[in-house]
């Protein structure tokens, strides 16, 4: 069975996602990234796969990916690199990237790329819809391959339950129009979207992305969806760091507030 | 078969909207509404106004009568540099900020790499009095002070895009980042033909005045609508998609795109994308684009800021793989050349941009008899620190 769909069955809240970048802070890093944000208790992991051009994220997540594109990251040495990890963890995990880097890959050897590194899901935010539909719903399915789509706050009801219909994972909640990393904290105008959204009762769960960076905040957003999505807060602690494993760690407990409630 | 864009916003197999679905509901509003918009009468009736009482439209189409002896062929130069703020991109600024208004937007956002359509956007953004900000790379800010000037004069904020090679596709990412931040009162004006459809029909609706403008000006002074050759310089492709609109489906006439070379098409310096572009995605559109086999978009390079851009506009993409329109490649050094013979023949300083397609005419076929239209999409001002640097040895 799909990890992803395992996760969903077996976990109903607080759902920790983490993205990072692959190959950042340095190349070698990914898989130590993976092995122990899993053993700290993340959920599921988002691997990034670094782009020059990367239209929907800010710039923490632009700049770390430039910085593994310099390190010598491809998708070649990522897929090698995810083969080699899935060795150790059962964690499921989600590539997310722009469609230009599946296309140009040839997207039927990308797929089967997934497949054989133990990827599980995919978040491609500039594939359209429609495209999808056509094209490669069936050659995704036929690799294992489930598919995240994104709504925002603009998301008009019919396009949210097309969303809702086409993703086969998690449909990922975009907390306010932003671009990843620009806004810190919930209003209360996000919190009435998130109420809409919940009340909409859609098939598949939600996890909530942007703008989640701590404690506070994620515990807000799992009040209103499965879990929640945090990106470019760890990235920013990755590049403070020059102990990465141990990071890891520090990041999840104070996501999950563990540190705390040991002390208590 | 039509070269005109189909009605899922494909050119052939270049085009569609490839986007983040933060900018779904914008693109989608525009989509819906672009076209009922524009065939409305009140607003072809501002549009038209604008065009001939502020741009000072039409722009003349003048025989190059010494150019003509020289290259022994009949050149007719459409005179896009005489426009108010020295280029074509105007026509476009105008349309789009009428369209904005429609739709009820209140803060303009745009790109810009040599500074005309920044120019072009502060201009009509004064003149509405609407807010404007233009996003730049950080070095064409420098190579292109004279309009970095001009806009901030005009009201408009200029900000510095650092990322990337720091040049037009840089400062688009930017526009479109603002964008998703600010996606219910903003408008983005796109200055070329590229992004997601419908921004590529779009724009070169707006520009099509140009070659509307030469089919009656042709008439008059050669006695035919159609010339023989349309030459014009690409970038996003903007001036190119203007002047060949109009005859985008008539076979007897050849259209001429010329790309910059840089300093060579296999130095590794280069923009020329039709040579060295393969299918991808850009910026929102599936086009021709300058990048790795892992897809990462490679920086191009051209003397000329206009040009200095990794893709081609869909319609483009489809013009030339279809074959339908020849591509030339020129260099840095080709340009320049280029500009100072037409300043020396003519007494017209073109953009840089524009030069390259002067100097498609020592690259192409074309008999005694043809009528040879070169869309001369800009003036030179703007250049004026380049051409400086070349003075001693012209």
């Amino acid at each position: 069975m799909n990890r992803l769909t395992q996760l969903f069955e077996s976990k109903k809240d607080n759902i920790l996602n983490i993205y990072f970048t692959a190959g950042y802070p340095n190349l070698e890093d990914t898989s130590t990234i993976i092995k122990n944000l899993a053993t700290a208790g993340v959920d599921l992991i988002e691997v990034g796969m670094p782009y020059s051009d990367p239209l929907a994220d800010g710039p923490t997540i632009q700049e770390s990916g430039q910085r593994a594109l310099q390190n010598g990251m491809t998708l070649d040495l990522l897929f090698d690199q995810l083969k080699t990890t899935r060795q150790y963890t059962e964690i499921p995990l989600v590539l997310m990237g722009y469609f230009n880097q599946v296309m140009q890959y040839g997207p039927d050897r990308f797929f089967k790329a997934c497949a054989d590194a133990g990827v599980d899901g995919l978040i491609l935010p500039d594939l359209p819809l429609e495209v999808y539909r056509e094209d490669y719903q069936e050659l995704m399915a036929a690799h294992g391959l489930q598919i995240s789509f994104l709504i925002t706050p603009q998301t008009e009801d019919s396009r949210i339950r097309l969303v809702d219909e086409l993703s086969t994972s998690f449909v990922y909640m975009v907390s306010s129009a932003s671009i990843t990393g620009a806004k810190q904290g919930i209003e209360n105008t996000q919190v009435a979207y998130f109420e809409r959204i919940a009340a909409m009762d859609l098939q598949r769960p939600r996890l909530i992305g942007f703008g989640i960076s701590n404690h506070d905040t994620f515990s807000t957003a799992c009040r209103y969806a499965r879990g929640a999505i945090i990106g470019s807060a760890f990235i920013r602690a990755l590049t403070n760091t020059d102990d990465v494993a141990g990071t890891c760690h520090d990041f999840v407990a104070m996501i999950r507030n563990t540190a705390l409630k040991t002390t208590v | 078969m039509t070269y005109q864009i189909d009605t899922r916003g494909y050119y052939g197999k270049f085009g569609g909207a490839f986007i983040p679905e933060m900018l779904y509901s914008n693109i989608e509003t525009l989509r819906r509404e672009y076209l009922q918009i524009m065939d409305e009468l009140a607003f072809q009736k501002d549009f038209r106004h604008l065009l001939r009482d502020y741009v000072g439209r039409p722009s003349p189409l003048y025989f190059a009568k010494r150019l003509s002896a020289h290259y022994n062929t009949n050149i007719y130069l459409k005179r896009e540099d005489l426009n108010h703020t020295g280029a074509h991109k105007i026509n476009n600024t105008i349309g789009q900020i009428l369209l904005a208004q429609r739709l009820g937007k209140k803060r303009i956002i745009a790109e810009t790499g040599a500074g005309q359509h920044g120019v072009a956007t502060a201009t009509v953004c004064a003149l509405m009095g609407i807010e404007c900000i233009v996003y730049m790379g950080a070095i064409d800010i420098e190579r292109q002070a004279p309009n970095v000037s001009r806009m901030r004069m005009l009201g408009a904020k200029v900000v510095p895009a650092k990322s990337g090679s720091q040049t037009l596709k840089d400062a688009t990412n930017e526009a479109i980042r603002d964008w998703i931040n600010n996606p219910v009162d903003t408008h983005y004006i796109i200055g070329s033909v590229v992004g997601p459809h419908p921004y590529p029909d779009m724009v070169a609706r707006f520009q099509s005045v140009i070659s509307e403008e030469m089919q009656v000006q042709l008439k008059e002074q050669v006695g035919r609508p159609n010339p023989d050759l349309i030459i014009a310089c690409v970038g996003g492709g903007s001036n190119a998609a203007g002047a060949y609109y109009h005859y985008l489906d008539q076979s007897d006439v050849r259209l001429i795109a010329v790309e910059a070379a840089g300093k060579g098409v296999d130095t590794g310096e280069s923009a020329a994308t039709s040579v060295l572009g393969t299918e991808g995605i850009i910026h929102g559109s599936r086009t021709l684009l300058m990048q790795t086999a892992d897809g990462q978009i490679i920086e191009p390079y051209s003397i000329s800021a206009g040009l200095d851009y990794p893709g081609i506009g869909p319609m483009h993409a489809h013009l030339i793989a279809s074959g339908r329109a020849e591509a030339v490649s020129i260099t840095d050094r080709e340009a320049i050349d280029a500009a100072f013979f037409l300043s020396r023949q003519e007494g017209i300083i073109p953009a840089l941009e524009t030069a390259h397609a002067f100097a498609a005419l020592d690259k192409i076929n074309y008999a005694s008899d043809d009528v040879v239209v070169i869309n001369l999409s800009g003036r030179g001002d703007k250049d004026l620190a380049t051409y400086i640097r070349f003075l001693e040895e012209a």
